[in-house]
């Protein structure tokens, strides 16, 4: 059978706004105009989910991206295995919505509600959690995918190193086109949060070590500009799913509440430099202030997991020129990078507006999953400081240094040379793309731009 | 690629030998470049550049051809892309002869080949480039127009109108690019101390190539359409291009 695609350009960047390229977009609604986009010979073809991967992920130049959204159904919820299976271009948004009502959450979700299924495999992204649970991966328990080669059906325990070289694998493997989650059950949507606050580093990591494994869900937000007299003002959020009767009464008859969409938008006309030293600092402060230590605080899931979600369209507040975001990941020994990095970062004075630190758990054994056991710090910066692309490159070299990796997902500038040494399973990763994908059809801007596939 | 600070991997240089498309590549290669391609006509002086380069740059090639006859252009833009062997993230169109005017003026054959190196050829190669670049989904072009073109003077206008060719039909299809993924970028110099201009008198505001080169960058960072160098210029030559003709024939220079 031939199918006919429905194809057009457009400019496509990541969610920092950076590096835009062109290329022409097909929105297949089932598995068959997958398959019939894997076959168009284009000079490379790349899925793209919702758009939340900050670099360039999910677009490729000249060639076809594969605009999954329109697989977007969501499949009956089978609560004797607590799983659900769905299309790879619905959002977590939509997934959430679907299953909390009947008391089940998903295994992990990111610090966005917007991504799709397909995306958070791709970039076996990360949650709260990861301490005590995984990566999104560890909570997949088959997946459906579409490669130049055919479709297979993907298992962590059969056809297992083509799953994990799909999970991570940034949609280098081929297009996920379904995939049968794992889910957490919850008895509400609402959770249990204890705050501290801490005004040195030090303080924060070592209580982070000794007692994170309490809680199911832990995050510290560090203010990067630094005090006087130095140190680093930071809150750590760690919170639970709250049972029932540990709610108020008022909060019962709501205990199922689903998150809504959001309720403001920022305007296309965000002016530049609306992200500088002064409104980070007075955000940071506020930041601090507002965060009074407190135990077994009932918070909403939304606020909780997805802050920023209340704002449609948030990277727009970085103006026009975008901004990209740094994550890096070091094994438990080297804590000591975390300081490196919060000190060479407040010694830059460009300011960071979301420094955010955890503790991961162990990794997957997917050859470009990001999240490996110790500590990762996440950063972003508004594009447009002489020193930062400087900055950044002494990171890396920071980082690799010490064994470390930065987040693909995330990535808009890594020098190619330090992936194979970030990643070490690289050629893992390279062998199973050229099994699928013989002729080298699989490829993105991010791909080229590392030589991920060469 | 380019990088998210608009760091290209891959160059190409119409006019590879030019001191300001030299200096243009030293900052450029600093940070992402693996491969540069270079065409020029004086094969030893391009020689020369490549292996300057090799020492930063992994992959660098150079391409053969006179700017004289512009049946060549085209042939000669595909073979630089393929020389390249990756997508080319940035062009740099800096062709171009400076000529004697006193001397070429009488010369039906030097007017034809001040014409045909200073626009026929680069506009047939732009053409060739941004078809190019269309395919390709992203890429930048940097044109080195200058502003001999902007307001054309008796003491060179050969090269001066042909420059202000140049300077239209880049500015035209920098307009058709529009919306595409690829940019083209007018740079306006005005007297430029390099090896072209060597033994003449200096104009006011003269700068080193080096200037030339940095204000591209930050230029191309900013995504200008029109980068002046130095900057003030352009608030000078808005002046000078509304001066009477007769006060604009008396300057000096």
């Amino acid at each position: 059978m031939t199918v006919t695609l429905d194809v057009s350009p457009r400019p496509l960047s990541g969610w920092g706004r950076t590096a835009p390229t062109t290329a022409m977009v097909t929105r297949p609604i089932d598995a068959q105009s997958i398959e019939a986009a894997l076959q168009t010979h284009a000079t490379g073809v790349i899925a793209r989910g919702l758009g939340r991967s900050y670099g360039d992920a999910a677009q490729c130049s000249g060639g076809l991206t594969v605009d999954v959204t329109g697989l977007d159904w969501i499949g009956t919820l089978d609560e004797d295995n607590g799983t659900i299976e769905v299309g790879a271009g619905v959002s977590l948004h939509d997934v959430m919505r679907a299953i909390i009502p009947a008391g089940w959450f998903v295994g992990v979700t990111p610090g966005t509600r917007y991504v799709s299924v397909g995306g958070a495999i791709a970039a076996d992204v990360h949650g709260k959690n990861h301490h005590r649970d995984g990566s999104f991966a560890n909570h997949v328990v088959e997946m459906t995918l579409a490669t130049p080669t055919g479709t297979v059906h993907l298992a962590p325990d059969d056809a297992a190193d083509l799953f994990w070289a799909t999970a991570g694998g940034m949609g280098l493997t081929g297009v996920l086109v379904k995939a049968t989650l794992r889910l957490l059950p919850i008895e509400t949507s609402w959770i249990l949060v204890d705050t501290e606050r801490f005004t040195r580093l030090e303080d924060l990591m070592s209580t982070m070590e000794e007692s994170d494994h309490r809680y199911r869900y832990s995050v510290a937000w560090l203010d990067c500009l630094g005090q006087r007299g130095g140190g680093h003002r930071s809150v750590l959020t760690r919170g639970d799913h709250a049972p029932t009767d540990a709610l108020p009464a008022r909060l019962r008859t709501r205990r199922r509440e689903i998150p809504g969409d959001p309720k403001l938008r920022v305007p296309r006309s965000a002016p530049r430099h609306l992200v500088n030293r002064l409104s980070v600092r007075v955000l940071n402060e506020a930041w601090f202030r507002g965060s009074s230590s407190s135990v077994g605080s009932v918070r909403p899931l939304a606020g909780f997991f997805h802050p920023l979600d209340g704002i449609g369209s948030w990277n727009l507040l970085y103006g026009p020129d975008g901004f990209v975001q740094y994550q890096f990941a070091v094994s438990p020994e080297r804590g000591e990078v975390v300081h490196q990095a919060v000190d060479a970062i407040a010694a830059s004075g460009i300011p960071s507006f979301l420094a955010v630190l955890k503790r991961f758990g162990p990794g997957t054994p997917g050859p470009l999953s990001f999240a490996q056991e110790g500590w990762t710090l996440a950063l972003d910066f508004p594009l447009g400081p002489p020193g930062l692309p400087g900055l950044l490159d002494h990171l890396d070299d920071v980082v690799a240094d010490a064994g470390g990796r930065v987040y693909l997902a995330k990535d808009a500038r890594l020098r190619p040379e330090l992936l194979p040494v970030m990643y070490p399973k690289l050629d893992d990763m390279r062998a199973a793309c050229r099994r699928v994908d013989p002729d080298g059809v699989l490829a993105s801007d991010l791909s080229r731009r590392l030589g991920i596939t060469p | 690629m380019n990088d998210a600070f608009g760091r290209p991997q891959s160059v190409v240089v119409l006019g590879g030998t030019s001191d300001i498309a030299h200096e243009l590549l030293t900052r450029l290669v600093g940070g992402r470049c693996r491969s540069v391609v270079l065409a020029g006509r004086d094969r030893t002086a391009l020689e020369r550049t490549a292996e300057d380069l090799r020492a930063s740059v992994s992959h660098v090639e150079t391409v053969l051809f006179d700017a004289d006859a512009t049946d060549n252009a085209d042939k000669t833009v595909v073979r630089c892309f393929e020389c390249a062997g990756e997508p080319v993230d940035l062009v740099i169109v800096a062709v171009g002869e400076l000529g004697h005017q006193e001397e070429d003026e009488s010369d039906p054959g030097r007017i034809a080949r001040m014409v045909t190196v200073n626009f026929s050829w680069p506009a047939v190669a732009l053409s060739g480039v941004a078809a190019a670049l269309r395919r390709q989904g992203h890429g930048r072009v940097v044109v080195l127009s200058s502003v001999a073109g902007y307001r054309v003077r008796r003491s060179n206008y050969l090269y001066g109108s042909a420059k202000a060719g140049l300077d239209g039909f880049a500015l035209g299809l920098s307009e058709a690019l529009r919306g595409t993924g690829v940019s083209l970028h007018v740079v306006r110099p005005g007297f430029v101390r390099t090896k072209m201009t060597a033994g003449r008198p200096a104009a006011p505001f003269a700068v080193g190539a080096d200037r030339v080169a940095s204000d591209i960058v930050r230029g191309l960072e900013r995504g200008h359409t029109v980068i002046w160098s130095p900057g003030v210029l352009r608030w000078v030559f808005s002046g000078l291009r509304l001066l009477p003709q007769a006060a604009w024939r008396r300057l000096p220079g």
